[in-house]
């Protein structure tokens, strides 16, 4: 299951910048996740929920989730379109020489903490 | 509460781990192999072939692909030291899960150890082992245009290797449409076509482990 994997993870880095930062409580963590990335924000949620108890850092904290486009680059006519409206095939001119520029992230932006 | 702006990878902790167990595994000689790839590719009879091969090396195999210890006991069956890893479902292996496994193999004087990575071409790429050298395999029934739908694997390995070349003439599988679409994704990657059951081109590519083991330690 990827989400818990990438929960299992984030614990473990915000752990350790609690550390760092000597902090003794975290609570809004907000993370970027990439529109493609594959992460489902709701079992993604859940799993935080049911795991942050165990660390004692983090058992207030809440998870907020901004969504960041998803964005394919198109070789061949050197444009750019929205991935998820039209996948693989660029609208501009057909070519499947088409690259993900972004939308496949995942990255903590800021946290709230004392 | 105040505002930390962080710009963090949600798994730099790993990308440490990953980090400590390189340097611990080069202090000890041994260079780690991960080997990734969707299941049924070739891993384990790729394995077994080079196990064979290179006779003269002290070879170890950590195997997480699926929860059962046929891949481990394939492996054990040539003399090599072997560890099932249990993933408990994980689709990927870690750096934690990594060291955790060199661990219980109980040796530290192995030359050259293969992680049979979970099969599946999305995962394992996202998370670094603590490999020194990233394998990546495409067998010729899965088709030449991989590339195109699993771009981040292709970019974070080392090599590809293309196997069962023997089925060639039975698939549409452009080897030529595979290369440059594969080099453009990644320009540095080295390219082994190969067949575990004829042999064929497996002399370049254990040349190349030799090198890359020569180099590394
Ligand atoms: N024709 C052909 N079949 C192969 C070759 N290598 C592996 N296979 C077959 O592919 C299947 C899956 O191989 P296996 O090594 O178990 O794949 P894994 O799941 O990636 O470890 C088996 O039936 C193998 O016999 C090869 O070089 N040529
Ligand atoms: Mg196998
Ligand atoms: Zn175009």
């Amino acid at each position: 299951m990827h989400e818990m994997g990438i929960v299992l993870h984030l614990a473990k880095t915000l752990d350790q910048t609690a550390e760092e930062h000597k902090l003794t409580a975290i609570g809004k963590v907000v993370l970027q996740v990439g529109e493609v990335s594959g992460i489902m924000t709701d079992l993604f949620t859940d799993a935080w929920d049911y795991f942050k108890v165990r660390h004692p850092v983090l058992k207030d904290s809440t998870l907020v989730l901004e969504t960041i486009p998803a964005v394919t680059w198109c070789d061949h006519c050197k444009r750019t379109y929205e991935t998820v409206k039209y996948g693989k095939t660029c609208p501009h001119c057909g070519s499947g020489e088409t690259w993900l520029q972004q939308g496949n992230e995942c990255v903590i932006k800021e946290i709230e903490a004392e | 509460m105040k505002l930390i702006k962080l710009n963090a990878s949600v798994t730099a902790s790993n990308e440490q781990d990953a980090e400590a167990l390189r340097a611990r595994m080069k202090e000890a000689g041994t260079l780690l192999v991960n080997v990734m790839s969707s299941p049924g590719s070739g891993k384990t009879t790729l394995l077994s072939r080079i196990i064979r091969d290179l006779s003269d090396l002290k070879i170890g195999v950590m195997e997480a692909d699926i929860e059962s210890d046929v891949d481990a006991r394939r492996i054990e069956a040539l003399g090599a030291k072997s560890i099932q890893v249990h993933t408990s479902g994980m689709c990927h292996m870690d750096a934690g899960m990594t060291a955790a496994a060199w661990e219980a193999m109980e040796t530290k004087d192995l030359e050259l150890i293969f992680l049979e990575n979970v099969g599946n071409l999305i995962c394992p790429a996202e998370y670094d082992t603590g490999a020194a050298l990233n394998l990546m395999l495409l067998s010729v029934p899965e088709g030449d245009d991989k590339p195109l739908k699993y771009p981040l694997m292709f970019q974070k390995s080392d090599a590809l290797v293309i196997t069962k070349t023997d089925a060639m003439d039975f698939f549409n599988f452009n080897p030529e449409k595979c290369r440059q679409s594969v080099l453009k994704l990644n320009p540095d990657i080295k390219i082994f076509p190969v067949s575990a059951k004829t042999g064929a081109g497996m002399d370049a590519l254990e040349s190349y482990l030799r090198e890359s083991l020569r180099e590394f330690t």
